[in-house]
């Protein structure tokens, strides 16, 4: 870049932020119309062109900043609360990230129209350099918009996969002295770290002799998973309570054998029915047998 | 007899836990729509969880490529697990059940072979290492291949 240009550049910039400052009532008049803004704040337009003059701010304060290009410009900042907002209210309302996108692509039409309109020569070399710098810095929003989205669905899931940490893995007191988790899903390091918490907690809560871990739900045992279940059942057993591994399938138990873990050390049952029958009977629980007498009608 | 392999037909990134996750499922829908039994989809779904695991943890990332085959008589899958890690020296003792490098049981590598009905290791150290693995749709009885 040549002196003289880089010089172009300022001026540009200069004539750039000078435009958005001027004219940023007719701007936020013409973007309170446009449907990124119209559909967010339904119930008052003058909210919209507040919204829109905040907008036409920061980007008269990214060109004084002399960053046009650069999304993490702190000049965005002010802004980016509320366009999170708005992209967000767009996205609830069904709108694709492409969609969003385009809504946020279709405010550089209307300002760049009012851009050229403040020159004496629309086509000329000075015009051009601003509308396009214009064009750089629209494309910046367009991108802070964008990321924003992306962050603030980052975070959802974020906390969706917290929340599913802690609901997925209740401990059920079956009887007395007698505690269940039914794991649900995939057993990765977090889960089986919750897992093994909790259930401890519920021993010593219950004073629980026996806990059983049902795996019912469960879709696959690779080694890791039966890593995690084997450490947890040695807890268990530290603490005094024996573990019992139930709800194994055909399919897992062909797995577990193939993959060669050695799951000899610990109790394990087809069903939950069976699991609860075994710890009753240690218990010195007798239960009748299911009544012989059951007769399926046909 | 030699397998007709149709293009790769889907490429996985190994590069968190999420992906392991990705490539379970994805691999699972793979084995159900070949019209695997529920014993297969299982091992077929544990082998790729243990080869991924190793691609993400010993290779430090690295993708699955998954092609569906099918020989005329019976239809399968295949799954390579690429990685630019450090390689394996000693591919015996990796495939030692017992023996890891990582913490874990080490049976992850022999355990997907045993799973699986066709198995082999590519490594070089220091340039990374493909393991592939194919399962074939178990309805008739066939000769096995190679050792289980």
């Amino acid at each position: 870049m040549t002196e003289q240009d880089t010089a172009t550049r300022e001026t540009a910039a200069q004539l750039v932020e000078a435009f958005l400052k001027q004219r940023r009532e007719q701007i936020a008049q013409r973007w309170a119309d446009a449907p990124l803004f119209r559909t967010v704040f339904t119930v008052s337009r003058d909210e919209a062109v507040e919204a829109c003059k905040g907008v036409v701010d920061a980007l008269a304060e990214v060109l004084a900043g002399g960053r046009p290009e650069d999304i993490t410009a702190p000049e965005f900042a002010t802004v980016r609360e509320q366009l999170g907002h708005v992209a967000a209210s767009r996205a609830r309302g069904g709108a694709t990230p492409a969609q969003i996108a385009d809504d946020v692509a279709a405010l550089r039409p209307p300002v760049t129209e009012l851009l050229r309109a403040e020159f004496a020569d629309p086509s000329g070399v000075q015009a051009g350099e601003a509308v396009l710098l214009l064009s750089v810095v629209m494309g910046t929003l367009r991108l802070v918009v964008m990321e924003t989205a992306l962050s603030a669905g980052e975070e959802l899931m974020e906390r969706q996969r917290q929340q599913l940490l802690e609901v997925a893995t209740p401990v059920i007191q079956l009887w007395d002295g007698i505690v269940a988790v039914p794991l649900i899903g995939t057993l990765d390091s977090a889960r089986s770290q919750v897992v093994m918490e909790s259930l401890l907690e519920a021993i010593v809560d219950q004073r629980a002799a026996y806990a059983i871990l049902d795996i019912t739900g469960v879709p696959m045992v690779d080694s890791l998973v039966a890593q995690h279940l084997l450490k947890t059942v040695a807890a268990a057993r530290l603490m005094g309570a024996e573990c019992i591994v139930s709800g194994i399938r055909p399919a897992i138990a062909q797995t577990i054998v193939h993959l060669g873990i050695d799951l000899g050390t610990v109790v394990t049952r087809s069903s939950l029915a069976d699991a609860l029958a075994y710890a009753l009977a240690r218990q010195g629980i007798a239960i009748p047998a299911p009544s012989a007498s059951r007769v399926s009608p046909s | 007899m030699e397998a007709v392999s149709r293009p790769v037909t889907a490429e996985l990134p190994i590069g968190s836990d999420a992906d392991l996750s990705r490539v379970r499922q994805r691999v699972r829908q793979a084995a159900t729509d070949l019209g695997f039994g529920l014993a297969q989809q299982t091992k077929v779904v544990t082998a790729a969880s243990e080869l991924a695991r190793n691609t993400l943890v010993h290779g430090g990332g690295g993708l699955m490529e998954m092609t569906s085959l099918d020989d005329g008589h019976r239809r399968g899958l295949r799954l390579s697990f690429v990685d630019h890690g450090p390689g394996i020296r000693d591919v015996e003792l990796a495939l030692t059940d017992g023996y890891t490098s990582g913490g874990g049981l080490g049976l992850g590598l022999g355990g997907a072979r045993r799973l699986m009905q066709h198995f082999t290791i590519d490594t070089t150290p220091g340039q990374g290492t493909t393991v592939t693995v194919e399962a074939w749709e178990q309805g008739v009885p066939t000769a096995r291949r190679g050792t289980p």
